[in-house]
């Protein structure tokens, strides 16, 4: 089978120590060490004050990546298809609805009760970019982020239009936090399109394998303790690969335990603006 | 879209188990919904429980996923042949050639719900507690594969009410890229405790049985259902065929639909055209029809827009409650028997149409054949999704 193609034509990312694309390539390249701190939620500034105030960290993580995705690509996200793909919604939410029902005479917010929806974050974007193509929300626990990379790379391949990749995770506040650690928020963004065209920063091409090849690594320990604890982090060896200036031929990444993801991803040489960091 | 045949769909919903009962419950009609028991509620309201769920075991390798939503989903896998269709197909294509895309809103989140009610001293959740196989979203897909012993690629949709109908977009994608001959999808969602008191805290749990299309309808009725359906690449033994798939979304409100259906439109125009499909081809619509005063109102306007008043439509609803997630899978499986017994539903509950809906609603059963029909689900988030489905290829 020859995989799926696509063209890579922006990049969000935001987490631990990594506070945009931009800013993580020393990282990514190997030419600086990964140095672990907070991820730091930006405002969401594409909604309405009052969204903005209900606006929990999901939706933060989900709309900042989003944005310097669809920034970078210089596309309008008014007509974009988008995937967005999470082990989990928004937890803070889902631990005050357990712990309001825990009660006697449980007094749910109905806001909170609307955020709680997997697809949250989708339809705020949908809502802040006036956007009315279609948006899927997908979780595949660990493998999210090979579902989203399957459902967005099929569906740009099919439909011939740019679709809007967002992957990411948030943790749960305690006690859920015991039963499922995730150690912080990690999100990225991936604008992918049918052809290349003067924006593209690389192509794409993925392919399903079975699980026998293991995951690669990243060389950055900090970076890989990353990869192998929060999904969404599953897409560093890519994110890696896309920092390199040549191509980097069967990047294996982790999806379900019987099957993997392959990607070849070949640069295509722009230069990074000056003082992009 | 290439036309794919279904092999193989069973359903399980208040109506009963399988196609049969549910058949002769669409035949009678009669409704599956009754005043809420579930969990003590003190809810003023009516659902749509599946009887014999609490009894469901699921197989003995498989106990860690224990939970409400797995246990409904085992009792419908096992209805209708459908294990045995599955088995043929990974016989056929391989395990690892066949996907597994399913819808859900809540999962096995009940787990939790009633989880937080037993924490210890410190607040920590009961060491029985399993996250992974229970309250993840993909918990659903993680059993449903497990249990049918498949190895492809696999995830769960969770778009809210239209969950179950995009997983037919999904697997469509994915068969028509080369990466699987086969996919099992559908939906299940289960009562819960934040969907009873969630709607309710919306004021859109209405205190009676729900009336789609009613002039005085006040919200809808919770129902909790399973439904599958196993599509594949060449089918030998099609039940029906998918012809369309149509995705869109609102981009105007979380909870509350387009004014004007303005999404909805978009969807029911993208099914037909994926079908290749004028709109005056379709005999039924399945309606999303809620019985909310808002969703039956724009939904209306939007089919008026894209179908005219004359299509024979109706909601199922009033029979099933609204399944949420499992919804889109459900009224898919209907609509395939409906075709096949040439059975257009009646939209149950009705004391007096409203007025300012100017469809053709069915309130009584009506015996015509169907070579095309479209059903509709809409979710919270603004998300659309609108089937096409035919007796024969287009």
């Amino acid at each position: 089978m020859s995989g799926l193609r696509v063209w890579v034509q922006g990049i969000g990312l935001l987490g631990p120590g990594l506070n945009s694309w931009p800013a993580a390539l020393a990282v990514l390249r190997g030419a600086q060490a990964h140095s672990l701190a907070p991820t730091v939620l930006p405002a969401p500034a594409r909604l309405p004050p009052a969204e903005r105030r209900r606006a929990g960290a999901a939706v933060k993580l989900a709309l900042a990546v989003a944005d310097e995705a669809v920034a970078q690509a210089q596309i309008d996200p008014g007509t974009l298809a988008t995937v967005f793909s999470s082990s989990s919604g928004e937890g803070t939410n889902c631990h005050a609805l357990c712990e309001t029902l825990a009660t006697p005479a449980p007094m749910v917010s109905p806001t909170r009760f609307t955020n709680s929806v997997h697809n949250a974050a989708s339809g705020c974007w949908h809502i802040a970019v006036a956007s009315r193509a279609s948006s899927t929300s997908l979780c595949a626990f660990d493998g999210s982020l090979g579902a989203g990379l399957l459902e967005a790379a099929t569906s740009v391949q099919l439909s011939g239009e740019p679709v809007l990749l967002v992957a990411s995770d948030s943790p749960y506040p305690e006690p859920l936090h015991a039963k499922r650690p995730l150690p912080d928020h990690f999100g990225l963004a991936l604008l992918l399109a049918p052809a290349a065209d003067a924006h593209s920063l690389a192509a794409l091409t993925i392919t399903l394998t079975g699980a026998d090849a293991p995951a690669a690594t990243c060389t950055d320990a900090s970076l890989d303790a990353l990869r192998r604890s929060i999904p969404a982090a599953a897409a560093l060896p890519l994110l890696a690969a896309l920092a390199q200036a040549t191509p980097q031929r069967q990047v294996q990444l982790d999806y379900l335990a019987g099957v993997g993801l392959q990607v070849d991803v070949e640069p295509i040489a722009r230069p990074v603006p000056e003082g992009a960091a | 879209m290439t036309p794919l045949g279904i092999s193989s769909c069973t359903l399980t919903t208040a109506l009963g188990a399988g196609c049969a009962a549910t058949l002769s419950a669409m035949q009678a009609p009669r409704t599956g919904l009754a005043p809420v028991r579930f969990q003590g509620v003190p809810l003023t309201t009516w659902t749509g429980e599946v009887a014999g769920v609490d009894a469901v075991t699921l197989p003995d390798h498989l106990t860690d996923f224990d939970c409400r939503n797995n246990r409904l989903a085992w009792l419908a896998l096992q209805q209708d042949g459908f294990l045995e269709a599955v088995a043929a197909a990974r016989a056929r294509w391989g395990a690892q050639r066949v996907g597994v895309f399913l819808g859900t809103s809540t999962s096995g989140l009940l787990q939790t719900e009633l989880a937080y009610r037993r924490r210890g001293p410190d607040g920590t959740l009961p060491a029985d507690f399993l996250y992974e196989p229970t309250q993840s979203t993909y918990s659903l897909a993680a059993f449903t594969t497990q249990a049918l012993r498949l190895s492809g690629p696999s995830w769960v949709v969770s778009t809210a009410c239209s969950s179950s109908a995009k997983v037919f977009g999904t697997a469509a994608r994915m068969i028509a890229a080369g990466l699987i001959d086969a996919a099992v999808i559908g939906g299940v969602d289960s009562l819960c405790l934040t969907t009873l008191y969630g709607f309710a805290s919306l004021e859109l749990l209405s205190p009676e049985i729900c009336r789609p299309f009613d002039a005085a309808r006040s919200g809808l009725s919770i129902g909790e259902a399973a439904a599958f359906a196993l599509i594949e690449r060449d089918s030998n033994t099609p039940q029906g065929w998918l012809l369309g798939v149509g995705e869109s979304n609102d981009g105007h409100h979380m909870s509350s639909p387009h004014p004007e259906g303005a999404g909805a439109i978009e969807a029911m125009r993208a099914a037909l055209a994926d079908a290749g499909l004028q709109a005056a081809e379709i005999d039924y619509i399945n309606l999303h029809g809620t019985a909310t005063p808002s969703n039956d109102a724009a939904e209306a306007k939007a089919v008026v827009q894209v179908f005219g008043t004359q299509t024979p439509c109706s909601s199922t609803k009033g029979a099933t409650g609204h399944t949420l997630g499992a919804a889109g899978g459900v009224e898919a499986v209907m609509v395939l028997l409906a075709m096949r017994h040439g059975l257009m539903p009646a939209g149950l509950n009705v004391q007096q149409r409203d007025p300012d809906l100017a469809l053709n609603y069915l309130v009584e059963n009506r015996l015509a054949p169907m070579r095309y029909v479209a059903s509709n689900s809409f979710g919270f988030g603004g998300s659309n999704a609108c089937l096409v489905f035919g007796s024969e290829e287009a």
